[in-house]
């Protein structure tokens, strides 16, 4: 059953924030979801493998081959924070 | 000679190879008509044509997704994480359409990162239905349904993950046609659920759907790991009868839970189909009923690891003032995004969650290998199931906002076919009255083939379509 506690739980692995609004309504709406969800486990499906891909491929390999790729200036182009060459981000024990 | 804006994109594309007419002053009027847009269904339009194009389409403007990265231009998959985001590159769609002959006419609005059946769901804001502004053009290709019904382009593409091309398609009245998974490369798609979605056209007749995924499909991109050569190549379609065809009906789609309308409009394209020279007997597809719960576990699972990597590091957003980085990558996932694609991603991280993965991942993978097993004995018997596309008409903007699961059920008919990886095509087969009366809308028919059936599957859709007669020019106007 998805109580408050679970929603907080889930949010963190997930990384994301909730106001106290949101961890409210995910709280409901979840459960809903879940309960529709829930059906699947009627199914008979002993025996059955489940899906890896849909379509039959093997090993899908291309030429260990150097090509060109993104320069550094391209890669950091969209970045939020650039230092020294490199993304930055906060300190993570600030 | 026919005004332009009347002619189909393949008509243009014959027009321009004739001398007929001169692409630039196409691109113009498409141009201008684009950034005149009432409907919302434009996040971004180019401002001038591109030097000649040439190629096989001759220069037909091809109105993208806005998912879909281009170079240069804004793609933000309608997110606000992903905001002012310029990719570095170009999706292999895109790019073979532009070398075909398809330039750039604009990106188009969606839901947030593809999650949404109404393109509601966007930071740009909803995108209103060209034949009632007051409902939803459906979605998540939203916008590029409402901009080709509404004569904005020509033509467009779009991406289907459980139903994204072809409900809105069906709630717009055009055609829209989701491939076989792995025909069309998915590099450069920013993806939602990299298991399921697939690019593919949005147009107004059959013949416009075969010419644009022609350029889309072709030999393996080494770029996509799941991407596969496509086997021969899409015919146009010219097929005027339907004789010798065997068509499944399940009931599991096409009974409870369909409107009225809808199931009216159905029933007599099936009885069109026998005409046309089809048989038509029920069919059986004993776990599609549990398509859809399979389908918002996994489609979930996968979205909730995809989006792992907006955390403001890289590109788009990133929430200011952050003491450290554990907060500011939270705080800007909850600045960054909407609340359905909250609701995915926690969804997803539940089911993966340490003690719940067999309860609810793994079972739905079972699921779906049974509904893959369903088609493959039901393609024995039959050389193509039809469904309705979406249980109604397009509904009003706002009526399931407030009901997840409301919502999720308008993929109820497409989603078995997007866990079976088979192709499928929405052609406009009927108006019909929403529940509770009113104007009439398009309703659309679903039709499904077997792994790499395009080309008979477009050629069937276009005996149909002929016979059906259906008329979209008045939102066009």
């Amino acid at each position: 059953m998805i109580d408050r506690e679970t929603v907080l739980h889930v949010a963190m692995l997930a990384r994301l924030e909730l106001s106290e609004d949101e961890v409210e309504r995910m709280t409901t709406e979840l459960a809903g979801v879940l309960e529709h969800i829930e059906t699947i486990a009627e199914l008979d499906l002993e025996g059955v493998a489940p899906t890896t891909h849909v379509v039959a491929v093997e090993n899908a390999l291309r030429a260990d081959e150097p090509t060109p790729c993104l320069s550094r200036e391209q890669a950091l182009a969209s970045a939020p924070a650039v230092a020294e060459g490199g993304f930055a981000v906060p300190s993570p024990q600030a | 000679m026919t005004e332009p804006l009347e002619l189909t994109a393949s008509q243009a594309a014959g027009a321009i190879a004739r001398g007929e007419l001169d692409p630039g002053e196409l691109f113009e009027l498409y141009r201008a008509r684009a950034a005149a847009d009432q409907l919302g269904a434009f996040t971004w339009v180019a401002e001038a044509p591109p030097a000649a194009s040439g190629g096989p389409l001759g220069g037909v403007p091809l109105a993208v997704k806005d998912l879909f990265c281009t170079e240069g231009v804004p793609s933000q998959a309608g997110s606000r994480v992903l905001e002012g985001y310029c990719p570095p590159y170009s999706a292999t769609v895109v790019e073979r359409l532009a070398a075909a002959g398809a330039p750039l006419l604009g990106k188009t609005n969606q839901d947030e990162f593809a999650m949404g059946s109404s393109t509601e769901n966007s930071a740009f804001g909803p995108v209103q239905n060209p034949w009632d502004h007051r409902r939803v053009p459906g979605g998540s290709s939203g916008g590029s349904a409402a901009a080709v019904a509404a004569g904005l382009a020509p033509w467009a593409i779009g991406t289907d993950t459980g139903g994204s091309i072809r409900q809105p398609a069906a709630l717009c009245g055009i055609v829209g046609l989701k491939p076989t998974y792995g025909a069309v490369s998915r590099y450069g798609m920013i993806a939602f659920a990299s298991s399921l979605d697939q690019a593919g056209p949005l147009t107004r007749d059959v013949s416009d759907a075969a010419l644009l995924l022609g350029h889309m499909v072709g030999a393996r991109d080494p770029r996509d790991s799941t991407s596969l050569d496509f086997p021969g190549e899409i015919a146009l379609p010219s097929r005027t009868d339907l004789r010798g065809l065997r068509l499944g009906v399940p009931a599991e789609l096409s009974g409870e839970g369909i409107d009225p309308g809808v199931r009216g409009a159905f029933q007599s394209t099936l009885e069109l189909a026998r005409q046309l020279g089809a048989s038509v007997e029920p069919c059986t597809l004993r776990h599609a009923t549990a398509g859809l719960a399979a389908y918002y576990v996994l489609a979930p699972a996968e979205c909730s690891s995809n989006l792992a990597r907006f955390d403001g590091v890289r590109y788009g957003y990133r929430a200011p003032d952050a003491p450290d980085l554990l907060s500011m990558y939270m705080r800007t996932r909850h600045d960054g995004f909407g609340a359905e694609v909250k609701r995915r991603v926690m969804l997803g991280t539940y089911a993966l969650s340490s003690g719940y993965y067999d309860a609810y991942y793994g079972r739905a993978q079972r699921v779906r290998t049974k509904i893959a097993e369903d088609f493959a004995t039901a393609f024995e018997h039959f050389d193509f199931i039809v469904t309705p596309t979406a249980p109604g008409v397009a509904f009003e903007l706002g009526a399931k906002l407030a009901d997840p699961l409301a919502m999720y059920l308008n993929d109820f008919c497409t989603v078995p076919a997007s866990l079976a990886g088979v192709p499928a095509i929405s052609i406009p087969n009927a108006l019909a009255e929403p529940l509770g009366g009113g104007t009439r809308l398009p309703v659309g028919l679903q039709i499904v083939g077997p792994a790499f059936s395009e080309s008979r599957l477009l050629d069937a859709a276009f005996a149909l379509e002929q016979a059906l007669g259906f008329d979209g020019s008045a939102v066009r106007q």
